[in-house]
Order: structure tokens, then C-alpha cells, then sequence
């Protein structure tokens, strides 16, 4: 029995007509929108390959039911970069090399965000080794991501002490 | 069909990374030429494809690990809304190549419902497929087997025990050199043990995946693939086709490890169905059907015996695994081999047992037989430095080998002894205290050191590349290789950027596509090595072909230099006696009306080297752990590696790998473990939350120290490989290292808080 939502993706509000109710959020992301940048490891919320940012929170898109979020909002990896301007957590990825196959890099990276914009990591490497810790890298790339949240951390800081309106409160930086 | 990119030459219109580029070419810590479209999500994977018209495939698996499928209840799945088809072994149409044939080089048996038979839990025994991928989850689970149950053959005493006539792919079973008993008889201290490792799943975070789809008697297959020719090979047998109609598109693997070089069944059953119902079929495992049939590394039970005299020199090696398989195929870990290239006995007999088990058949996971191998060699080796009285590092120098242990031919390179000064010197290992259980910090754990040998033999494939010089001076260089996060992108780019003297971004690289030349297995650690050594002998065909033009065309600069005497460097041609006589590709390619230049390789390795030479990559590894001495909790809090592995192309990316192996030999040491329930042969942990890998918090910070080594033996390009080799020798320095806190000596992987609490 179709029915329908109403989501903002990535600044953009759309009317989605759910085939399903048993659609996830990454489901619909990846197989009905074909916004396939979010990744499905596992499907039930333990590897992180598919976090999201769902009204600035981060959230596994595998645990979580499409039909739920009418009204919401999601910013997923697709609508982080600023036009051609990388957002400072996906230019410090590639700087640090905190990637290798790539697969679980949007995950990583819109779980960094997020953390960013909560402010919790600080500039320690500690917590932010802990805090990534819902992001399973196979490859082996945990040394470039730690760096790479502390570099875009900075990085961050620097721009809003520069133009304090600059990146909003949840850290989403879609137009 | 959608066009799949197969080239990162970038579009005007795509995000620029925020920083700059760091070097060029070869040598230089490129940073990754992938990395925009990784970390904008845009990197397309196999599941990432939805071609018009697609539908959904679901494996429904095997709950029993030995048996048959007495039946399942087909109308119901088939009555659920959306579900199109159910493929069982009653209607499966047929293939052109029987699955329990094995087809050579590296051909397995799959499970592809031949049969109603169950060979091992979570086996395929039914396709659903559907409109949508919930239609079809749903309908694979309401298919309700029923089982005629036999008991399952788990673990060393039920499993059947055989002979195997060869290990890994191909090896020996059973080596020999010198007198093993001899060598005990004559030794006057000898230590001998026991040891365990457990089975483990890959688990790269990219599920196995297809999307299928068929046009007339071709098939496009988007997957993930790290060995694109042969598998071509392999579905052009099983479908009935000619090779030409397999096109594999692989562009990026979201890991591979080994899983993806070997054909599996569901992905045959994709595109069988694909083929039936005329409609592009995607298939995506889910975590736990990946615990199964897409290989795994083969649990193991070693023994190992050393003879030393009283000065710590080695008399005899005794190195013997028994390594477990499946009950229908044989891929045995080459476990023993680990004691063959590294520590100079005299006498060294190593040696292989099969058993077979109720489990899908085992197959190569990073560093196969290297990696169970090392952690007990190594942990070996610390317990008979210790019954010798002497340190672990001077144990390992006063049994250095400067030849092969065996067989005497010279390594071509070997900077081990760099490799234990450098990293011991950076860890501070002169202040290990000898003896067991003598630190702690200040808030009151037990402190270990431990270290071990890293080792890894360089294998070569045969490969080939192309490589066109444009009449604008620019390159198209192609070669199917594939890139599952190592780099290949990138590293072979700047490769093939050297070889036409060019900077890197006027080069336009092709790969991850069947289509083009085959670049052999991405496997091995080989690949840079063989595709590179592909792209630059292309990439010197055509600079030679230029050459020419340029030489004999009196209008040139270069009229009567000779090939001997022109160097490409920055686009342009040089005299080498006269640097200031020049002229560009461009010029060249123009006067002669040439609108390009085609250069082409064959690429092998040279047969002579290796029978003259012994070929291997080294290192050495030191850790640190700490453990509550309360809770038995364990945190390895420092990881330094140093490793000679030839030539570095790109060391921002060798630093990665080394760190990735470093990581999984901290997760082979303490993390991983497929634990198989004996009633039932299931596995229990079939899961990311209950098989363990480590997450961020797990891994300690990470040095690698890059040892520079010369080879000009191995391969004319100076590669030997980077990906596998940080696994061995890290086990065993944590292993060690536990010992070294706790005084209590763990011989089965992972070790765990239980074994340091126990007394």
C-alpha cells in the first residue's frame, strides 16, 4: 500500500512515494533515490559503513525505517562537499590517507562530521580513536582517520573563528 | 547500459581537493588520484549500479552444515508480492561446466544447487529473486528447509584426516634439507610446542556483490573482481560463451584480501538468472552469508620442534601444520612453509596434514599460509631464545640467514639487518628487561615487549599493458588492474607517468575493466610489481618508437643521437650528451603526421631470476602491550614496524599497507575468531559485532619505517610487494610481548583475557 514522505536530502525536499514499509532509510538511499555513496556493510547497524546525518544526528540508514522520517532531514555524503569546495573533513581524508578501499569512507566521514559539529572530540587523539570507534575499517586505515578528524577539526575551528556563521550548528554544509 | 567510468581523468566540474598535490611520479607520496571520488561517495562499487529494468536476487542458505534439503515451501515464497522467480536445484537451468569440476589455475568447486546436498552451513540453496530487495528477503525466508540432518564433522577430532598432495596453491606439501634428526641428536638444548589458529573470514566491508546483466550472448558483470582475465575465463566456461562476451567492469573493490580473486556460487547464480528472466539481476551478500561460500583462512593445529647448541645456534627446524579444508576441496594453508626462507638450519623439514571439515572451502586470505605460519614460528622462536637464556633479537641475528636456508641462492635484496637495527633502535628495545613479568607503569599494568620476523615472497604474474602517446603530447596508459584500496590507481599512474617521461596528470589511466589489457592477479602483494613492470615496458615501447621518428628525421634535434642517446623526461626527448637539445613529443609525433604512437608489453618474470635467486620481502615488528593484571584486559599500546620491500613507489601508500597488515596481525593476535558451534557445524559469531576486528580504539598509535633497499634482481622496475608482509611476523611480537608482561606463554590465537588470568 504506497504512501508517502516528505525528506529533505542533501537541501532538498522531496515527496517520496515508499513502495514498501519495510524500506530502510539506506534502502531507499541506495536503491530508490540512487544515492549510492552511503554503504551497506552489515545492515544491522554494527559496522557503520552506512551513518548518516538525520536532522544533524548521527544515525546507522540500516536501522532505521524510511516510513518514520516524514518531516526529516538527511545529509548524506553526496551533499557534504560545497560545489566544488570539499568539505574540510573529506580534504583532510585524502591528505591524511585515511582511506583505502574507500568502502567505508562515507561513513567515516559523515560520522566525523558529526562528531565535529557535537564538539566532542577536542584535539585528542584518545577521543577521537573512541568516539570513530562505530566505523569498522577493514583495510586498516585508523591512523589516517584519527588524523584526519583532528586536522579537519582544526581546520573547522579556524574557519569559524574566521566567519562564525560558516558552518551551521549541526555541521551539515548542503545549500 | 550505463557507461562505467574507467579512467579518474577528472572533469572540470568535479570538486578539487583542498590541498595540493604533494610530488609527482614515482617515488613521490602522491596522494590518492582516487581519493575525490571515495570521499565524495562517487566511486562507483558493484552494488552501486542500477541498470533500467533491474530486479532483485536473495541466496537463501543452508541451516545445517551437513545433509540434504528435504524440501522447501517454494509456493510460499513464491505467492509473496514482488517475488518473480525461485530458483532451487529442482529448476535450476543448466551450466556449461560442471561446478565440482576444478578448472585450472586457481579453479575451486562451487555450490551452485548441483544438488539438494549440504556441504556446510550457510551454503546457497535457493535464489529468490524479486522486483525489490525487500520482496525478495522476504520471500527467501519464507521458504521454510526442511533438512534431513547428518551430524557435522567440526574441529580435530571429528574431521577426517588425509595426505594432501599439495598446499596453497600449488605448493609442496613437505620440504626437506639436511638431516632433521641429526640435527636434534646433535643439539644440546631443543624446545618444542604447540599451536592454534583459529578459522578467519575476510570480511571486507563490501559484501560480495554482482549486477548482471545480459545482451543476447553477452554479459556485463559489475563486481568486485581481483583477477579480471581469469575470471572472465571461468564464467565464459560456466555460461558456454566465448571469453570476448565476458566483460568484467571492476573500477573500485571495497576490499578484497582474497575473497575476490576466487569464483564463488551465488555470483554464478546472479548471472545465471539474469540470463533466464532477461533482466539485469543485482546480488549483494549479506555479512553472514559471507561466513561461507566466498573462502575463508582454514583454521590450523602446528607443531614446531627447534635444536639449538648452548649458543643459541639453530640445529634443526621442525615446522608441521595440519591444516583444516572442506570436505569437498582441497585449499590447505600453507602454514609450515612460514619456517622455510628465514632462519638458517641446517636441517629444516616442514610439513603439511590435511583435514576435512563441514565448512565451505577455505581459500587465500591475506598473507595465506605466511600469516598462521609466522605467528607460530615467531612465537617459536621467542620460546627457544628464552631456553637458550638469550635475547629474542640477538636469537634471530646469530641464526640471520645470508643465503636461503636450503637451497644457498642468494636473496636478491635483503635489508633485514637494517630492518632490526632500525626498528629496535626507534622502539628502544636494548632497555627490555630479559625475563618475564619485570614492568610495569605507573598505574600498575603489566608491561611487555615482544618482536618478530616479517617475511613475504615475491611473486610475479604475467601482465600486459598499453600505452599511446597522443599528438599532444599527452598518454593514454591502460591495464585491467585491479584496486581494492592499495592504491593501484595511483601507484601504477605514476609507474606508467615515469616510463613516457611525462608528469603524472598528462597521463590518462584506464583500468578496472576487462576489456583492457589483462594485468594479472591482484594478489600475491604482486600486483604493482607485475602490472607496473607491464606499464613501463609499454610505456618504453613507445618512448623507444618515438625515439626512432626523432633520430632519423633529420629535421630534428635529435637527427643521429641514437636511441642509446636520448632520455624522455617532462614530455620532451633529450640528446643525453647535450641536455639543451630537445624536442617535445608533440613536435615529434607532428612532423612525422603521426597522430599517435602505440606502445605495447608482455610482461613476465624473468625465469633465470628465480631460479638464481631467493625473492622476498622483509621486516621487522616490535610491540608493546599492557594488561590489567586484575582483568586480564589487553592493549597492545605501540606497533613499530620496519620493512625493506625493494622500491617504493609511492611511500604515502606503502605506509598504508604496512599499516593495514600491522593492524590485521594485531587482529589475528588478539581479535579474530570464527567460533563454530559443534552440534550444529553453524558458526556463531557470523557478524561484525561478534567476529572481531578492530575498530579505531583497538589500534595503538602506528610507526612504519620505510628501510630503502635496492633490488635490481627481482624485476627491472626494483618492486617487490608491500601488502601482506606487515601480518607476519606482528602475531607473533604481540603474542610475544603478552609473554613478556604476564610470563604466561599463549599458544592459541586470539589470545584472550582468559589466558593471561589463568594460572
Amino acid at each position: 500500500m504506497p504512501f508517502s514522505i516528505s525528506l529533505t536530502v542533501n537541501g532538498q525536499s522531496n515527496s517520496i512515494a515508499l513502495d514498501d514499509p519495510r524500506v530502510t532509510l539506506l534502502d531507499l538511499l541506495r536503491e530508490r533515490l540512487h544515492l549510492t555513496g552511503t554503504k551497506k556493510g552489515c545492515d544491522r547497524g554494527q559496522c557503520g559503513a552506512c551513518t548518516v546525518l538525520l536532522d544533524g544526528r548521527r544515525i546507522n540508514a540500516c536501522l532505521t525505517l524510511a516510513a518514520s522520517l516524514d518531516g526529516s532531514t538527511v545529509t548524506t555524503i553526496e551533499g557534504l562537499a560545497d560545489g566544488t569546495e570539499l568539505h574540510p573533513v573529506q580534504a583532510a581524508f585524502i591528505a591524511c590517507d585515511g582511506l583505502q578501499c574507500g568502502y567505508c569512507t562515507p561513513g567515516q566521514i559523515m560520522s566525523a562530521v558529526g562528531l565535529l559539529s557535537e564538539g566532542h572530540a577536542g584535539n585528542d587523539p584518545e577521543r577521537v580513536r573512541e568516539l570513530m570507534s562505530g566505523n569498522i575499517c577493514r583495510c586498516g586505515a585508523y591512523q589516517g582517520i584519527t588524523q584526519a578528524v583532528l586536522e579537519a577539526g582544526h581546520a573547522l575551528s579556524a574557519k569559524n573563528d574566521a566567519q562564525p556563521a560558516g558552518v551551521p550548528e549541526d555541521g551539515r554544509n548542503a545549500a | 547500459m550505463s557507461p562505467e567510468p574507467s579512467s579518474l581523468q577528472r572533469t572540470p566540474s568535479e570538486p578539487k581537493a583542498a590541498i595540493s598535490r604533494y610530488g609527482s611520479n614515482a617515488g613521490q607520496p602522491l596522494t590518492r588520484r582516487d581519493g575525490i571520488l571515495k570521499v565524495t561517495g562517487r566511486a562507483t562499487y558493484a552494488a552501486d549500479n542500477h541498470p533500467e529494468g533491474m530486479v532483485f536476487a536473495v541466496t537463501a542458505v543452508s541451516r545445517i552444515a551437513r545433509g540434504r534439503v528435504r524440501s522447501m515451501n517454494i509456493e510460499a515464497a513464491r505467492a509473496h508480492p514482488g517475488v518473480i522467480e525461485v530458483l532451487t536445484s529442482a529448476n535450476r537451468p543448466p551450466l556449461f561446466h560442471d561446478p565440482d569440476e576444478k578448472m585450472p589455475p586457481f579453479g575451486f568447486r562451487v555450490e551452485v544447487l548441483q544438488d539438494d546436498g549440504v556441504r556446510y552451513a550457510n551454503q546457497p540453496i535457493a535464489l529468490v529473486i524479486a522486483e525489490t530487495l525487500e520482496a525478495a528477503t522476504e520471500g527467501a525466508a519464507l521458504l521454510d528447509p526442511q533438512y534431513d540432518v547428518e551430524p557435522a564433522r567440526v574441529g580435530l577430532d571429528t574431521g577426517l584426516r588425509f595426505d594432501p598432495p599439495g598446499v596453497g596453491v600449488g605448493g609442496a606439501p613437505m620440504t626437506a634439507f639436511g638431516d632433521i634428526e641429526a640435527g636434534f641428536s646433535k643439539a644440546a638444548i631443543t624446545m618444542e610446542a604447540d599451536y592454534e589458529t583459529p578459522p578467519q573470514y575476510h570480511n571486507a566491508m563490501e559484501p560480495h556483490a554482482v549486477v548482471a546483466e545480459w545482451d543476447g550472448d553477452h554479459v556485463v558483470l559489475d563486481m568486485p573482481n581481483q583477477a579480471l582475465a581469469l575470471s572472465c575465463a571461468t564464467y565464459a566456461a560456466f555460461f558456454g560463451i566465448p571469453v570476448e562476451n565476458v566483460t568484467i567492469r571492476s573500477p573500485f573493490l571495497g576490499g578484497g584480501f582474497g575473497s575476490k580473486a576466487i569464483i564463488n556460487g551465488p555470483q554464478i547464480l546472479a548471472i545465471l538468472a539474469a540470463r533466464m528472466l532477461k533482466r539485469p539481476v543485482k546480488l549483494a551478500l549479506t555479512r553472514a552469508q559471507m561466513y561461507g561460500p566466498v573462502g575463508h583462512r582454514g583454521q590450523t593445529w602446528q607443531r614446531l620442534r627447534m635444536g639449538m647448541e648452548s649458543d643459541g645456534q639453530l640445529t634443526a627446524l621442525h615446522h608441521r601444520s595440519i591444516s583444516a579444508t572442506s570436505a569437498f576441496d582441497d585449499f590447505l594453508e600453507p602454514a609450515a612453509n612460514a619456517s622455510l626462507p628465514l632462519y638458517a638450519s641446517p636441517a629444516i623439514l616442514v610439513e603439511h596434514e590435511g583435514l576435512r571439515l563441514d565448512t565451505g572451502t577455505p581459500g587465500p586470505m591475506r598473507a595465506p599460509g605466511e600469516a598462521s605460519g609466522s605467528a607460530a614460528l615467531e612465537v617459536a622462536i621467542d620460546e627457544a631464545a628464552e631456553a637458550c637464556g638469550m635475547d629474542p633479537l640477538e636469537f634471530r641475528l646469530k641464526n640471520y640467514a645470508e643465503t636461503e636456508p636450503g637451497t644457498n641462492k642468494p636473496f636478491s635484496s635483503k635489508a633485514l639487518r637494517t630492518c632490526y637495527a632500525e626498528g629496535a633502535a626507534r622502539f628502544g628495545w636494548s632497555r627490555r628487561p630479559l625475563s618475564a613479568g619485570q614492568m610495569r607503569d605507573d598505574d600498575g599494568l603489566l608491561v611487555g615487549w615482544g618482536m618478530g620476523t616479517a617475511v613475504f615472497h615475491c611473486p610475479h604474474f604475467p601482465a600486459e599493458a598499453r600505452a599511446t602517446l597522443r599528438a599532444d603530447g599527452t598518454a593514454l596508459v591502460e591495464t585491467g588492474a585491479a584496486d581494492m584500496g592499495q592504491g593501484a590507481w595511483t601507484a601504477l599512474a605514476q609507474i606508467a607517468a615515469e616510463a613516457l617521461g611525462l608528469d603524472i596528470d598528462e597521463v590518462e589511466f584506464h583500468s578496472g575493466l576487462s576489456t583492457l589489457p589483462d594485468a594479472g592477479i591482484a594478489g600475491g602483494s604482486g600486483h604493482t610489481a607485475s602490472a607496473g613492470l607491464a606499464l613501463n615496458q609499454a610505456g618504453g615501447d613507445a618512448i623507444a618508437q618515438l625515439s626512432d621518428l626523432a633520430v632519423n628525421d633529420p629535421a630534428s634535434p635529435l637527427f643521429g643521437a641514437g636511441n642509446i642517446g636520448v632520455t624522455a623526461r617532462g614530455g620532451r626527448l633529450h640528446r643525453r650528451d647535450d641536455e639543451d637539445r630537445s624536442e617535445s613529443y608533440a613536435e615529434i609525433l607532428a612532423r612525422a603526421g603521426r597522430s599517435d604512437i602505440v606502445g605495447t608489453a608482455k610482461s613476465a618474470r624473468d625465469p633465470d631470476v628465480a631460479s638464481t635467486h631467493a625473492l622476498y620481502s622483509h621486516g621487522a615488528v616490535f610491540a608493546e602491550v599492557k594488561i590489567d593484571p586484575d582483568l586480564g584486559q589487553i592493549r597492545t599500546t605501540r606497533l613499530i614496524g620496519a620493512f625493506a620491500a625493494g622500491r617504493v613507489i609511492n611511500p604515502r601508500l606503502v605506509q598504508s599497507q604496512y599499516f593495514g597488515g600491522m593492524i590485521w596481525g594485531l587482529s589475528f593476535a588478539l581479535h579474530e575468531e570464527a567460533v563454530t558451534d559443534k552440534r550444529t557445524g553453524r558458526i556463531m559469531n557470523a557478524d561484525l559485532a561478534e567476529y572481531h576486528v578492530p575498530v579505531n580504539a583497538d589500534v595503538p598509535p602506528l610507526e612504519a619505517i620505510l628501510v630503502p633497499e635496492d633490488d635490481a634482481i627481482v624485476n627491472p622496475i626494483g618492486v617487490k610487494g608491500v601488502g601482506e608482509i606487515g601480518i607476519t611476523g606482528t602475531v607473533g611480537a604481540i603474542a610475544n610481548a603478552v609473554w613478556h608482561a604476564t610470563g604466561k606463554r599463549v599458544r592459541k590465537f586470539p589470545i584472550r583475557i582468559e589466558d593471561v588470568l589463568s594460572a
